[in-house]
């Protein structure tokens, strides 16, 4: 039992914030979607190909950040085709998030390929630093938990408190929220309801897109066959189980993130099976989600608009 | 005489019958038919942008999928477990369920299956196979109960649920066999199943196995159940508008847990026959993600059991055929799932497969 105490350390916390912060960006997104009633499946594909899109962009032009902005770019356009499909064609939104993830799942495979000739992974890449914050980090305990990290958890931490703002304290964030509700009544109201889906679908891949840079610059530093490892799904449950607002979200992605810590950390103790331990943190899901459920009530109406 | 010539027009009455059930559900997978051209031709943009010659890869993949009596094989090896996941997929979906863990599913009944193949000693053949494919059912029906459950008694959507399911298997079936069912050496894997739990080979030397009579068996079955029988209206009623069938006298909360189950089942039974027909043990990792191709091939098949078959068979033939390809011209297998995305992509939109249609009437 002492054994797992000593687990507990500040390292831990640290390491369970890294580890919630690409399942936090995508639910980020998830929440910008689904507000304008559209369900984003297609986030763990999308953080997939921008997680590869960012070390082959550094890889080629050799800066992390240009890999970073990248990502960004290839996630608004696969929030696009999001749109596209579900908005401009009236697609089914599971089905189409589901290509996506497919989509992403072979094109990475095929391009890994193509570029490093290696389907598992591919070569290493200069990644993000981590930065410092002053004074912060001099503080005890505190400092060794959010002192230093990747500048893209503080990108994070800023997009949470912007996504909180935008929603829920400006004309837009309204607009938003009115076009998931009742995106008949908005639309009498003047509000441009296609216009506003494809604008939230472009921010939810950006989000997935910081999400995706994150996983693999802001960590390993290479790209590997489906390195999101579900963390796009996982994201949809932090959503729902923050009840679709921003600080929640970031608050159970941090719950889903300490149990990746702590999965990763029990595997050195030797005490269970790689692999049963390797379930954790999907499993945690599958309660969370289901804990929740009957006490939240989804914000939206998901049936895609038509006009009349 | 007369009796015998009564049966032959009824023979043949029946067969210009179940020729022309096939003829209109043909018709209603032409948008999908459309949707695997663009893919085809997307996929040339894609080949074409990476340096590769469309035409070379394609021509490999052909004669690779239908060069000699090993290719065929290999193509129907191939498509016969993407036929369980597809009629599996497609069972759930018809009940509005999103089951995307059909791998999951597949996973554990090919492992339940192999341990009974193992475990049990000096049966015929005849009672032996059966018991394996049962097992196999039975624990891919249970796995997927989990989510029916999950969903009903507490509204957790099924398609995160049964996502996560996955990955629960994956890490589950891979730790059972290296540990409790572990072969002795070092590969992950049980040891190899009782000759008497064999599924025959058809086509020697090829791995196909009397697994693909069983999918063309459940092809036909799930068609019939869905469309001829009062679980199939019932569960297709649940699909259109939960509300109306439950005012309609339909409990819904039985038919969901009721379709997810037999969705499970499907699944299992498809790991169950890999096992038993290809492998003859369960090998940690074996499945490149049949569950994944399966609702992509549903999905193509225009979510109907006949079409679901005849898309299986196409995966069948870019899986064969993609091997050949790229031991030949070098271009990554994994163009394939490329794609299957593409079709399901275009699928997803049938506004923009009409107008396509549409606007080639037009040009014609």
């Amino acid at each position: 039992m002492t054994e797992i105490f000593d687990l507990i350390t500040v390292g831990l916390f640290a390491s369970a914030i890294r580890m919630a912060t690409p399942i936090a960006f995508a639910a980020l997104g998830g929440i910008f979607s689904e507000r304008a009633g559209i369900i984003n499946i297609g986030l763990e594909g999308m953080m997939l190909t921008c997680a590869f899109s960012a070390v082959a962009t550094t890889h080629f032009l050799g800066n992390p950040w240009l890999g970073v902005l990248f990502a960004l770019l290839i996630g608004a356009l696969l929030g696009l085709l999001h749109g596209l499909i579900t908005i401009k064609f009236a697609g089914n939104q599971i089905v189409s998030g589901t290509g996506i993830n497919i989509l992403a799942l072979g094109l990475t495979a095929f391009m890994s390929q193509v570029i490093w000739g290696s389907r598992g992974a591919s070569d290493a890449v200069q990644g993000i630093d981590p930065i410092s914050i002053p004074l912060i980090k001099d503080i005890p305990i505190i400092g060794g938990i959010i002192g230093v990290h990747s500048p893209l958890v503080y990108i994070l931490i800023i997009s949470v408190a912007i996504s909180y703002i935008i929603l829920f304290k400006t004309p837009f964030g309204l607009r938003i929220r009115a076009v998931g509700e009742h995106p008949a009544a908005a639309d009498t109201a003047g509000v441009n309801v296609f216009k506003t889906k494809y604008y939230c679908l472009i921010i939810s891949g950006m989000l997935a897109g910081f999400g995706g840079a994150f996983l693999s610059l802001g960590h390993l530093n290479l790209f590997a066959w489906g390195m999101t490892g579900g963390r796009g799904f996982i994201a949809l449950a932090a959503m729902i189980f923050g009840g679709w607002k921003p600080l929640g979200a970031f608050g159970a992605s941090l719950l889903f993130g300490f149990s990746d810590a702590l999965q990763m950390r029990l595997q050195t103790l030797g005490v269970l099976p790689p692999q049963i331990i390797l379930t954790i943190p999907y499993i945690l899901t599958i309660i969370v989600l289901a804990g929740v459920i009957g006490r939240v009530t989804p914000p939206s109406n998901y049936k895609p608009y038509v006009r009349e | 005489m007369l009796v015998l010539k009564k049966i032959d027009l009824n023979i043949t009455e029946l067969a210009q019958k179940a020729l022309e059930t096939f003829k209109v559900e043909l018709k209603k997978i032409v948008p999908q038919l459309i949707a695997i051209f663009i893919a085809l031709l997307v996929g040339s943009l894609v080949l074409l942008a990476t340096g590769f010659s469309p035409i070379e890869a394609y021509g490999a993949l052909i004669v690779g999928a239908f060069g000699d009596v090993y290719g065929i094989g290999q193509t129907l090896t191939q498509a016969t477990p993407i036929i369980f996941t597809a009629l599996a997929f497609l069972f759930a979906f018809k009940a509005g369920l999103f089951n995307i863990g059909a791998e999951g599913q597949f996973l554990v009944g090919a492992l339940a299956a192999a341990i009974v193949g193992i475990s049990l000693n000096g049966l015929p053949n005849i009672i032996h196979v059966p018991l394996a494919l049962l097992a196999g059912a039975f624990f891919g029906g249970l796995y997927a109960l989990i989510p029916a459950l999950l969903k009903t008694e507490l509204g957790a959507h099924e398609v995160i649920t049964t996502m996560m399911l996955t990955y629960v298997a994956i890490y589950l079936t891979g730790y059972l066999v290296t540990d409790i069912f572990k072969a002795p050496g070092w590969v992950s894997q049980t040891p190899l199943i009782a000759p008497s739990a064999e599924l025959p080979r058809i086509l020697p030397p090829t791995q196909l196995s009397a697994s693909l009579f069983m999918g063309i068996f459940l092809v036909i079955l799930t068609y019939f159940t869905l469309q001829k029988t009062v679980l199939g209206y019932e569960i297709r009623a649940i699909g259109l508008n939960p509300l109306a069938a439950e005012n309609g006298g339909i409990n819904v909360k039985k038919g969901l847990i009721i379709a997810l189950v037999i969705s499970g089942a499907l699944a299992g039974l498809g790991g169950a026959g890999e096992v038993l027909g290809v492998h003859k043990r369960f090998i940690d990792g074996f499945s490149p993600g049949y569950g994944w191709d399966g609702l992509a091939v549903a999905l193509m098949g225009g979510l109907n059991p006949f079409g679901s078959f005849l898309a299986a068979l196409l995966i069948g033939v870019l899986r064969s055929g993609g091997m050949t390809m790229n031991r030949v011209t070098g271009v990554p297998i994994d163009i394939v799932t490329i794609l299957q995305a593409l079709v399901i992509l275009f699928v997803a939109a049938p506004v923009l497969i009409k107008y396509l249609t549409k606007s080639g009437k037009k040009n014609d």
